[in-house]
């Protein structure tokens, strides 16, 4: 049996991009119908991207979302049905889209809307409790491996308050005035420990102590990483603030590989 | 009685005594948890809990806990000319097993093709090498996720030429050969009817009753230019008359079947569904006639 079937769907989804060449295709493409799956596909795509991306989309207002979603989607249709995993490319696309160059900090509040999406989707675990480390005898703490949270994801803006600007354009929250925002580096911790994901500011010693941990390396050298990334920081603070966040999963002894989960 | 034993009771009831549902959408899910009409069930996309974990996954954990629940795929694209996708089927499989849902349903339609998804129903000519692959990929989903499921007719905008059968026929063997039920949505009957040109009271009267595991009915909206002419099953708008009209014909010939009221888009209040939901309650009771 010839695969007509198959032709006809090549010929059809290419029709559906813009491409009606194939000879089957002309009498589909020339009936009115046919542009109601050309809007359907491209208007599931920007709905899905629109649900994922929502405070780029309140930064930028509605019709012009829509107009960079659509030529994002041109290029980059979902490879899966499960919608809230698509666009994953997003962010780069802003960071290099034309118009969107007056505003250099848009690629970055997408990037961390994609964490968010990563993190409210992540598996469930139960956080390591804010005083487990004290169980951990001091001749052991510096072998101690502080796994994350599988939900947990972080990253550093070294040249805008990415976070704050985040923040303050997520739904229900007060846009207030860029322009009055202290203008310096900053990043974010987003994890959830419980039923939804929680945010918090981390500084780059915050962040590098996260990369570090990500890795498998021990505290003694999460805490080093940190303090070449920012000098002045404080890392007892750093660590009862990341246990509280419910940013770690599990403490491994490094040596002896034993996993002591708390 | 917990767990699966009331499960097994609550999806057994929806089927001896069918009820009507309603689609479940994000903004919902408080009111829709806490709701307590009778028989009232609630129908979702499993491609949206497609998810390691997280509050979605926990939100449907606490309607299933007190009400029945379908799960309707609009993802597996069983009639791409291609194997299902396997890790599709795995995830769906893990939905099924977690939240033992009275009903799994899923399109006479593809949308993945050549590795990406296309988020819409596409269509097919009905030859017999696409009956061929239909039913060996329905065969495939209902042996990987171990139970029967419901195929929906399509919505329909085009002429396509070249078909070997028509509509009904087509669904009729498929259900045949491997066993599957049908989901009737007449919504898209009417939609298709006004669009291709052919007589919706009869296409209803057609369907193999027999076979209709779910009815589903949805709003439409007329196309922006071209009006009443092309009509888009749009989901966004309350159920119309005809439509209405058409599914009380239908009820009284093949009797109650869980009916799903469907919108997706322009979500009105939940008590406004709930009214539309009730609707259609009092019809598969008799209590309602609609006007002709």
């Amino acid at each position: 049996m010839t695969r007509t079937l198959a032709a006809f769907q090549d010929a059809f989804a290419a029709a559906l991009g813009a491409d009606v060449s194939a000879p089957q295709m002309a009498s589909l493409a020339a009936q009115p119908g046919f542009i109601v799956y050309r809007n359907t596909v491209m208007k599931g795509c920007v709905d899905a991207l629109l649900a994922n991306y929502p405070a780029v989309a309140r930064l930028v207002g509605d019709e012009w979302f829509r107009a960079a979603a659509a030529f994002f989607a041109r290029d980059h249709l979902p490879v899966r049905p499960a919608l809230v995993e698509y666009g994953d490319e997003f962010p780069d696309f802003l960071a290099a889209f034309e118009p969107a160059a007056e505003l250099p900090y848009l690629a970055d509040v997408a990037r961390v809307e994609r964490l968010w999406t990563e993190a409210h989707i992540a598996g469930d675990e139960e956080a390591l409790a804010a005083g487990a480390l004290a169980s951990v005898s001091a001749d052991r703490m510096a072998c101690a491996v502080l796994r994350p949270h599988a939900s947990a994801r972080w990253a550093w803006f070294a040249g805008q308050p990415i976070f704050s600007i985040w923040r303050c354009n997520r739904d229900g929250a007060d846009p207030g005035d860029l322009q009055t925002l202290a203008w310096r580096a900053e990043g974010v911790l987003l994890v959830r420990p419980g039923g939804s994901v929680q945010a918090l500011e981390l500084g780059a010693g915050g962040c590098a102590f996260m990369d570090a941990c990500a890795v498998g390396s021990r505290l003694s050298d999460a805490g080093v990483a940190a303090l070449d990334a920012e000098p002045q920081v404080d890392l007892a603070a750093l660590l009862a603030q990341l246990l509280r966040a419910g940013a770690f999963a599990q403490i491994l002894i490094a040596t002896e590989r034993e996993d002591s989960k708390q | 009685m917990t767990g699966v034993g009331e499960a097994v009771v609550r999806r057994r009831a929806v089927q001896d005594s069918p009820t009507a549902g309603l689609g479940l959408r994000a903004p919902h899910y408080v009111e829709a948890e806490a709701c307590r009409a009778v028989g009232l069930w609630f129908e979702v996309h499993p491609e949206n809990y497609m998810v390691n974990g997280g509050p979605r996954l926990a939100w449907l954990e606490a309607i299933r806990a007190r009400h029945p629940l379908s799960l309707h795929g609009v993802g597996m694209s069983l009639a791409a000319d291609a194997d299902p996708d396997r890790e599709h089927l795995v995830r769906l499989h893990g939905l099924v097993r977690r939240f033992e849902p009275f009903l799994v349903s899923e399109h006479l339609a593809w949308s993945m093709w050549g590795g990406y998804y296309r988020p819409d129903l596409l269509p097919i000519p009905r030859t017999s090498e696409a009956l061929e692959r239909v039913v060996a990929n329905v065969q495939r989903t209902q042996e990987s996720l171990q139970r029967r499921i419901a195929i929906e007719n399509p919505s329909h905008y085009l002429h396509i030429p070249n078909h070997d059968y028509d509509e009904i026929e087509f669904l009729n063997e498929l259900c045949r050969r491997t066993g599957c039920a049908l989901l009737l949505d007449v919504n898209n009957v009417y939609v298709s009817a006004n669009n291709l040109g052919f007589d919706a009271d009869a296409y209803i009267d057609a369907f193999p009753a027999d076979y209709i595991a779910e009815v589903h009915l949805a709003g439409h909206s007329a196309d922006p230019s071209l009006g009443d002419a092309l009509l888009i099953d749009s989901h966004d708008s309350p159920v119309c008359p005809a439509v209405w009209r058409l599914y009380a014909r239908l009820i009284e010939r093949i009797g109650a079947r869980p009916t799903l009221i469907e919108r997706d888009d322009a979500l009105p209040t939940f008590d406004t569904l709930l009214a539309e939901r009730a609707r259609a309650h009092c019809i598969l009771r008799g209590t309602l006639q609609v006007a002709p």
